[in-house]
């Protein structure tokens, strides 16, 4: 196998898996200001039981997406050094942005949060938690930015030539708020919000089964269901927005994610159906007349170009971007049905007794773990050939000096360890989940460590 | 920000740059330097209870030292991309076993006190142990390559072989980082226990610096024959020479507070000697960041053709201000909390 297609797979191992944690800890960071922000409000003890767990849940989702997140950050550089060297300039201060905006401003508050219960006001501990929430916000911010300036770049010039042309930063505002920023950070944040309430809601429906901390799970469960209902509608419309990004700037993704092969006004929307590159069409396809022309430019006679207008050696995986693309929206869809349900329930006030509909709440915290993924897949599948769009190809990016038999030994060793690190996180997470929302507990992370240690010196017994 | 409102030079920008990251690369070695030490030692602690003690020595500090591992790298990357990429591909496999080392580490930390048997705790105490190990001799292998310089080709392309980095003087250099993090790590152990476990450890001291300065020496010669390059500063501006003096000084007065009983002065003797080591180092390689050895003139990386544009270093310079802060507040923070000694309870590793 060759460096390229090694060099890719090692990048969507270690990004994929990468991508199981922020989205956790930034959707339990909005969780944790609602449920903190009701025990201000209300004084109620259990809003405050709500925000203590789940703090605790999210401190063990943030170091291992630290952990993950400094094998990304040196990738870059072992394995994409061409491509480091052209963007350097431009990305890296992205990435530095990440680092002193996000990530400092979220590791130093999570130590207040974590040990600071007892030692610092109510209203000073919901000021940390809210910077918590909003440094775990800046990180989705900063990564979205980047990787948005791969898709469509802006701000910069392009200094020296052949081997040695680079991008340079000659506005940074505009190399922040490029053409696709700030619909795709939308998209991704409410993407994490799912993520995150859909972990209290699977977690609280669990309890409910069990008939454990009730009154937790059932305010739990509401908690979540609510954030969730809001968030899919949401991202309906952030969802048409981005896609008519892609339209208007990178016009081969969308064909290859609709999977439109010829170039057409009136173009359908492809509900289902399986992509035919040597025939070039969608076999078995259920389709909507004229939807796709109307959604990505507003009218029905719009031209939608297809793949055949693009040379064959250019066109990116179909197969493969048109059913991530699909898992996706169907991820999408099992969340609308399951928060239409939910809401359904409780309204009529049987939300808490209907066993079957609480177990696909536990299995739900599946599925935006699956659209969030398959999201990411289409769209940096969707952007092949480029690793920049229009200025660096992939086959450009790589390192010069690197070979495959390094890159197979390195997935190897990625692969072993964080198959490790999984089983470490699905350990350490059911053990938060069965011990439940109880102070007091055996737990091994070091932050709780440290908060029973702060009581002890604050009971002066050290 | 546009080009237009620019205050600094770029070459002050370069040179500040230069200074930052050295700083972070210092900071990161005081800190990971103990916890790495730590980690080798931990096998010659034969029962539970001292090796519990040790782990729970680092328990707090441990993740947050990677902090300054996870904004050198992005400093690099933002300030010097040419150095970051050429560096980072040259340097794959160490790179890598860093990467790999460091979180395997965290697994085995996290893992070994969930079980009692002892074929378990044993298992991950080895692997913990190895894995500190490789670290500190994966990051001494670095330097020492740093030092004696790399081929490159005209595009700053490694030209060479991972096998060719394993030659005498790097490996002396890599023996220099092991010896040097373990002595840390002792010193640390010393300042942090109590008791009979405290009494222990003093023991543990004396073979780790006598180590360390048998191979101190012989790296210092070994630097000041084979490797002239890396005095030409110090010959050309004298006054570096103190921080060489100042180096030894932090090294003797280590066995004095020792014999006097002070155990947090020795380790801030400790931490001193890091900083006078690495400054020594960051001194002689200026401006080199990555020597091409079969031109160093030519070929060779610098602060001056590897770094950013004006614009992104001065924008880096405006994030750092208010970064900086942040970190040292962070650090000091989660120190602060846990000074004094170390104990076992229900809640430790």
């Amino acid at each position: 196998m060759d460096v390229e297609i090694l060099s890719r797979a090692q990048f969507a191992l270690t990004i994929m898996f990468h991508y199981i944690y922020p989205p956790l800890s930034i959707g339990l960071g909005l969780m944790m200001v609602i449920m903190e922000g009701s025990y201000l409000w209300t004084k109620k003890s259990v809003y405050l039981d709500m925000a203590k767990f789940w703090t605790r849940v999210f401190a063990l989702t943030f170091a291992i997406g630290v952990a993950t997140g400094i094998v990304m950050e040196f990738e870059f550089g072992t394995n994409w050094a061409a491509y480091s060297r052209y963007v350097g300039d431009v990305f890296g201060s992205a990435l530095a942005a990440e680092g002193v905006f996000a990530f400092f401003l979220e590791s130093g508050f999570l130590a207040l949060l974590l040990f600071g219960w007892d030692r610092i006001g109510p209203k000073l501990h919901f000021f940390s938690t809210l910077m918590v929430c909003l440094g775990a916000h800046f990180s989705a911010v900063w990564i979205v930015v980047a990787n948005s300036w791969m898709q469509t770049p802006a701000g910069y010039h392009i200094v020296g030539e052949a081997m040695g042309a680079r991008a340079e930063i000659t506005d940074f505002w505009a190399m922040v708020f490029n053409p696709s920023s700030m619909d795709r950070l939308i998209h991704v944040v409410i993407g994490t919000w799912l993520a995150g309430s859909f972990l209290v809601i699977s977690v609280s429906a669990w309890y409910l089964i069990k008939g454990r901390h009730r009154q937790f799970a059932e305010k739990g469960l509401k908690f979540g269901l609510s954030v969730v209902f809001i968030a899919v509608i949401l991202q309906f419309f952030s969802g048409d927005s981005s896609g008519k990004i892609v339209a208007k700037h990178q016009p081969m993704k969308l064909a290859a994610l609709e999977g439109v092969y010829k170039t057409q006004t009136h173009a359908p929307m492809t509900i289902a159906g399986i992509p035919n590159n040597a025939a070039e069409k969608v076999e078995y396809a259920i389709q909507v007349p004229g939807l796709l022309s109307f959604l990505a430019y507003d009218s029905f006679d719009s031209e939608v170009r297809g793949l055949e207008s693009f040379p064959a050696e250019d066109r990116p995986n179909i197969n493969v971007i048109f059913y991530t693309y699909r898992l996706m929206l169907m991820g999408w869809g099992a969340m609308v049905i399951l928060s239409i349900m939910g809401v359904f329930f409780w309204m009529r006030g049987t939300l808490c007794d209907k066993k079957w509909f609480l177990w696909l709440l536990v299995i739900g915290v599946i599925f935006p773990q699956i659209a969030n993924q398959m999201g990411w897949v289409s769209a940096e599948m969707g952007r092949y050939p480029w690793i920049v769009y229009n200025l660096l190809r992939i086959s450009e990016g790589l390192s010069e000096s690197v070979t495959a038999g390094h890159v197979l030994g390195s997935i190897i060793m990625f692969g072993i360890i964080y198959l490790m690190l999984f089983i470490l996180f699905i350990y350490l997470l059911t053990q938060k989940i069965r011990h439940g929302p109880v102070m007091k507990e055996e737990e091994s992370t070091h932050y709780h460590a440290m908060e029973t240690y702060v009581k002890e010196i604050g009971h002066g017994k050290q | 920000m546009e080009s237009s409102n620019l205050i600094l030079e770029l070459t002050h920008l370069q040179i500040i740059w230069y200074v930052a990251f050295a700083a972070l690369l210092i900071g990161y070695a005081i800190l990971d330097g103990f916890d790495l030490g730590v980690g080798m030692l931990h096998l010659f602690s034969k029962s539970d209870r001292e090796r519990r003690l040790m782990l729970n020595a680092i328990g707090p500090v441990w993740d947050g030292n990677e902090v300054w591992l996870v904004t050198a790298g992005g400093a690099l990357f933002a300030g010097f991309p040419e150095f970051y990429a050429s560096f980072a591909s040259a340097f794959y496999i160490p790179v890598m076993i860093l990467l790999g080392g460091l979180i395997f580490r965290a697994v085995a930390i996290e893992f070994r006190s969930k079980e009692p048997m002892a074929w378990w705790r044993w298992t991950w105490d080895v692997l913990f142990a190895l894995a500190s190990f490789v670290i500190a001799l994966g990051l001494g292998l670095t330097v020492g390559n740093l030092i004696q310089g790399i081929p490159l080709n005209e595009h700053h392309v490694h030209t060479g072989h991972f096998f060719e980095f394993i030659h005498p003087y790097a490996l002396l250099v890599a023996f220099l980082a092991v010896s040097l993090f373990a002595m840390h790590g002792s010193i640390y152990l010393m300042m942090k226990t109590e008791g009979e476990f405290h009494e222990k450890m003093r023991h543990f001291v004396n073979p780790c610096i006598i180590t360390f300065i048998v191979l101190y020496v012989m790296a210092t010669m070994a630097t000041l024959i084979y490797q002239s390059h890396m005095i030409e500063t110090i010959r050309e501006r004298p006054y570096f020479f103190i921080i060489g003096v100042i180096n030894m000084l932090a090294i003797a007065n280590i066995p004095r507070e020792i014999h006097l009983g002070r155990d947090m002065r020795a380790f801030l003797s400790s931490c001193l000697n890091i900083l006078c080591l690495l400054s020594l180092y960051a001194i002689g390689m200026f401006p080199q960041l990555l020597r091409a050895s079969n031109a160093p003139n030519e070929l060779s990386l610098t602060i001056y053709n590897a770094s950013s544009s004006s614009l992104t270093l001065h924008i880096l310079l405006l994030m750092a201000l208010i970064g900086i802060p942040l970190v040292i507040s962070y650090t000091a923070g989660v120190y602060y909390i846990f000074r004094g000694k170390v104990k076992l309870d229900a809640h430790s590793y």
